[in-house]
């Protein structure tokens, strides 16, 4: 029994730093629909100017003021970024955010390996708070009791804020509805600057009270992201009292999950989260989304249609280039050409769901590591030759596809996304922790090509027939009547289902289809690196397919491989300098801040203002 | 007639000699390339003082004219922590940088993804720093040799001394990964091999980076075990003995930490590093003469901070290669890989030999206890193991490693 209690307290004392900074993330999701990808830097930066206030500050009130100062400075950083990153691109189409709250990611990295070095700090333990109490004969941390103590008062005032000020007025009624605020001659610009700073400043105040507890690192930023998210989901995007609740909820399941189960670490969450939204499809004090639906924010998107002659015969000349590379390139441009597509096939596949489907993934890693994993363990078991596991594998992550695909698409925006996540990372682990069968994290090894593809030429050649004739189907099916049904689907549900589409099976076979083409890509992969690690399965591989698909332009058919082939040859040129994350984050914002609509969509913006290309409203 | 045909021929001659003397003169000014792949960003804390042993190394190295008369010259490259990066970097850094082998890498999946490569390709990867015990044995192939000592070699050295004590019950708490899930296996095995009545209690299994200290330690408290054998590195070392040491989970009890004594880990946790505990780790403090004691001054004359292990792996990378190079005269894969195979490097730590039976390195391990002193942890009473002890005979290797069947 004491035992128990005891790891209760333990996690009620847990949940303390993650309400903190999921809190923050949901004050800010709920106001500005901002998906803040940066809030784990935000928590990462506020551990470390705490500990070094706390180098400074003696004793038990420098210890608490030190906390409160590094969550007000975190504060005036996140008005920073908001004015100089987001303020710049809020017009832009929605999520589109996320890629400049990566770029800011990146540059807060590699500034607190500047400032702080790259050892991890131990955070200085909080005076007079430092031994233990005993509850019923189990030891308890005093500094647990603190925490336990605290959080509720947060809670609290946040909840007075929000509900019972007129700050918390505005707050609210800009969540609802954004336009109608700043009709009634609220200036929104800085409402939003002020929920940023509130939430930048309640992530640093996480950051710096869980620092006796730990300390700081250069990876917390984004260990804590997952976690964040998850809890923000599971208590209903915006819902302050609910993210309480999920934290908690996450946190002691996690003390009983260690004891219990200890295997189970890495999922739990996720499978929490799953189960919830399967139950509660907007988490557990989660309203349905009424707006910030795709489509709506920004301008009206113009129809796409296929290629005109003069665009057809470009594409084909650059083809020709391509192909003729391996005679007038090194061999090392035909490698980093492959690599390029297989990634820009990835991408496109992406493009297809988010751009045509309006179905945002966070989870498309699934397919495309679910692709190579599908090939390389055909490879190893059943000693499949590489042609047939090439077919099949394509064939596995589309039928991963269809399976997750029908357990997400009854929801919608966000909770779909977060949903994708969660079943991906399931995936993730159930391959990282299955090492017997799937090797775990050491993954799998010597998957090469067959001997006539062994050659770098000939598998370069390969990619780019599977590659490219896979772009060109995914851009043919998307002129389709599918392509038309499924944009219909996202344009207009109702009027949709009015003219007899079925939108959710129209959604459903889209996403097992953008799943299929994801593990081409993956297939490809594994077989020009011989290998395939979990890494090809986590949220960060996800990730990357999203940014370039943004940054590419997200309503221009072209957008997800003109992104991807951009940003593959800006890392391959960044990574080699010594700051390399500093330069690709301020690139990154550089891009988004010059070409709110993506490159593509900037570019042919340009164009259409100078005349060279006609607007089809015209 | 015939006079001027040998004049010609004698400037003929000449002039080839002349022009091969001008070749190879060019070609001394030619250095040697070594592609260097590691996690530089990420791991900074690990990777900064290896690359500053690397720094050093090559200075000797080219300080005393190079290897073949040419200079030795390093290309890093940040591996983004992504295999796949990592394989595409290193087959830029042969084909088109010049590269004549690949080193580096401290993650095992990375390690485990360019061996693959160099097997592929026929690339000679010399694998610095990767513990994986796959790198040699399970997935081992012919164009890889590994020079740090190994998790096997590394726990079994730990299970050695645990099996000199009275303890009968063990709780094992290791990060959530093959280098964890194999740390503690060797473990396991090492020490039941010795003591057969062991009985291990409870395992944990905190995901990397992301631990939850006081619930791990409730749940070890719960087991009661005799004896701790700990994995946990880094920031989970530093939450989880804090959180241990609060809830007097040490108390009275034997614990034992792979790599908890390197500088890299132990340094963070200034006064509250665990005292008493039986690890591996790198005194570089203590050494009071002999090759140790040369390595660390000059580390610290050039750098003017202290050296980790990962300066006394990174030095000794560069060794093993200008040696391996030497050995085989020539820089092309095939003599390298040949030279590699029995080489003998003379290092800080002393001679090690890189067995041709797996391809391991004989490269040991310091093992102590840890102390305070002057508010920082140490290791004291220590001694040097040497890696050759600690591996399997030549038969179960055989079995462990399939490419030498």
């Amino acid at each position: 029994m004491g035992l128990i209690v005891a790891q209760i307290l333990t996690g009620l004392a847990n949940a303390a730093a993650l309400f903190l900074v999921a809190s923050g993330l949901s004050l800010i999701f709920g106001v500005t629909r901002i998906v803040n990808f940066a809030h784990g830097s935000f928590y990462m930066l506020g551990a470390f100017i705490g500990y070094s206030l706390m180098q400074v500050l003696p004793g038990a009130i420098g210890f608490w003021s030190s906390v409160l100062l590094a969550g007000l400075l975190v504060g005036v950083i996140g008005v920073i970024v908001e004015l100089c990153v987001l303020r710049p691109v809020y017009k832009a189409p929605e999520l589109f955010q996320l890629v400049a709250t990566f770029g800011v990611i990146l540059v807060i990295q590699d500034l607190a390996l500047m400032i702080w070095g790259a050892e991890d700090v131990l955070g200085p333990r909080a005076p007079g708070l430092k031994g233990i109490v005993r509850i019923m004969g189990e030891p308890v941390p005093k500094y647990d009791l603190a925490l336990i103590a605290i959080t509720p008062f947060v809670l609290f005032g946040l909840w007075y804020l929000i509900s019972r000020t007129r700050v918390g007025i505005l707050v609210r009624a800009a969540t609802q509805d954004r336009e109608m605020v700043g009709a009634l001659g609220v200036n929104q610009a800085w409402l939003f600057t002020g929920v940023f700073f509130l939430g930048a400043a309640l992530a640093g105040l996480g950051g710096a009270v869980q620092l006796p507890k730990g300390g700081a690192d250069l990876l917390m930023d984004f260990n804590i992201l997952a976690a964040i998210f998850v809890v923000v989901v599971i208590g209903g995007m915006g819902s302050l009292p609910g993210a309480y609740i999920a934290a908690v909820l996450i946190s002691v399941l996690n003390v009983f999950g260690v004891a219990y189960l200890p295997q189970s670490t890495l999922v739990l969450m996720f499978v929490v989260m799953a189960v919830v939204l399967t139950i509660r499809p907007y988490g557990l004090l989660g309203r349905e989304e009424v707006v910030g639906e795709h489509g709506q924010v920004g301008e009206p998107e113009q129809p796409i249609k296929p290629a005109g002659v003069k665009a057809r015969i470009a594409v084909a000349l650059l083809l020709l280039v391509l192909a003729l590379l391996p005679l007038f390139g090194s061999k090392f441009a035909t490698i980093l050409a492959t690599d390029i597509i297989i990634f820009c096939l990835f991408a496109a596949s992406l493009h297809f769901l988010i751009g045509l489907g309006g179905l945002v993934s966070f989870g498309h890693a699934a397919f495309f590591g679910g692709g190579a994993y599908a090939a390389a363990l055909l490879v190893s078991y059943v000693n499949a030759p590489m042609e047939l596991a090439f077919l099949l594998a394509p064939l596995c992550a589309g039928m991963a596809a269809v399976i997750i695909g029908w357990l997400c698409i009854r929801l919608t925006g966000v909770y779909f996304a977060m949903l994708t996540l969660a079943l991906a990372q399931l995936l993730w682990s159930l391959v990282f922790q299955w090492d017997e069968f799937t090797g775990g994290d050491d993954g799998m090894v010597d998957i090469w090509p067959a001997e006539w593809l062994s050659s770098t030429t000939a598998y370069f050649y390969f990619t780019m027939i599977v590659g490219i004739g896979g772009i060109l189907f995914l851009r043919h099916v998307a002129h389709s009547p599918f392509g038309y049904a499924l944009r219909a689907s996202r344009d207009s549900a109702r009027q949709a289902e009015a003219t007899g589409i079925n939108t959710k099976r129209v959604q459903w076979m889209a996403f097992s289809f953008a799943g299929a083409m994801a593990g081409v890509a993956g297939a490809l992969f594994v077989f020009s690196k011989g290998s395939v690690f979990p890494v090809e399965l986590e949220i960060a591989r996800s990730f990357d397919g999203l940014i370039v698909v943004f940054l590419g332009g997200v309503k221009t058919l072209a957008g997800g491989v003109v992104g991807a082939a951009f940003l593959e040859l800006v890392k391959d040129y960044l990574t080699r300098l010594e700051y390399w994350r500093l330069a690709l984050g301020i690139l990154i914002i550089i891009v988004v801040i010059l070409a709110p609509n993506g490159i593509v969509g900037s570019i042919r913006k340009l164009a259409q203002r100078s005349g060279l290309v006609k607007n089809h409203y015209e | 007639m015939k006079l001027k045909k040998k004049l010609v021929g004698l400037v003929a001659v000449s002039a080839m000699a002349l022009s091969g003397a001008l070749i190879s003169t060019a070609h001394a000014a030619d250095p040697i390339k070594i592609g260097e792949i590691n996690h530089y960003k990420r791991l900074a804390a690990f990777a900064g003082p290896y690359k500053k042993g690397i720094e050093l190394a090559l200075e000797e190295v080219n300080g005393a004219g190079g290897v073949l008369d040419r200079p030795l010259e390093f290309i890093f490259r940040d591996d983004q922590g992504k295999p796949g990066e990592a394989v595409k970097i290193a087959e830029e850094l042969m084909e088109r940088d010049g590269a004549v082998m690949l080193t580096g890498t401290i993650l095992s999946n990375i390690g485990l993804a360019i061996s693959s490569l160099a097997a592929e390709k026929k690339y000679l990867y010399l694998a610095a720093e990767p513990l994986a015990d796959a790198i040699v044995w399970a997935k081992g192939n012919d164009y890889t040799f590994r020079l740090r000592a190994s998790t096997h070699m590394q726990a079994s050295m730990l299970a050695e001394a645990a099996a000199a004590t009275d303890a009968k019950t063990y709780a094992t708490i290791a990060p959530n990964y093959a280098y964890g899930k194999d740390a503690v296996a060797a473990f396991k095995k090492a020490l039941t091999a010795l003591k057969p009545d062991v009985e291990f209690v409870t395992e944990q299994w905190p995901a990397l980076f992301k631990i939850d200290a006081g619930a791990e330690v409730q749940a070890i408290e719960r087991a009661k075990p005799d004896a701790i054998y700990n994995v946990t590195f880094g920031g989970d070392l530093a939450k989880f003995v804090r959180e241990g040491t609060t809830r007097g989970l040490f108390d009275g009890r034997n614990v034992y930490g792979l790599l908890t004594g390197e500088p890299e880990y132990l340094d963070p946790l200034k006064d509250e590093a665990p005292e008493g505990w039986t690890v591996t780790g790198y005194p570089w403090y203590d050494f009071e003469d002999g090759d140790n004691k040369t390595f660390v001054d000059a580390y610290m004359a050039k750098f003017d901070e202290r050296p980790g292990i990962g300066s006394l792996v990174g030095y000794m990378t560069v060794q093993s290669i200008a040696a391996g190079i030497t050995k085989a005269g020539a820089t092309d894969t095939d003599s390298l890989v040949a030279a590699f195979k029995g080489l003998d490097v003379d290092t800080p730590v002393g001679k090690i030999h890189f067995r041709k039976q797996d391809h391991q390195a004989t490269m040991g391990a310091f093992v102590g206890t840890t102390a305070l002193k002057d508010g920082a942890g140490v290791i004291v009473d220590w001694s040097y193991k040497d890696g050759a002890d600690y591996l399997p005979s030549d038969e179960e290797v055989a079995k462990l490693r399939p490419a030498s069947q």
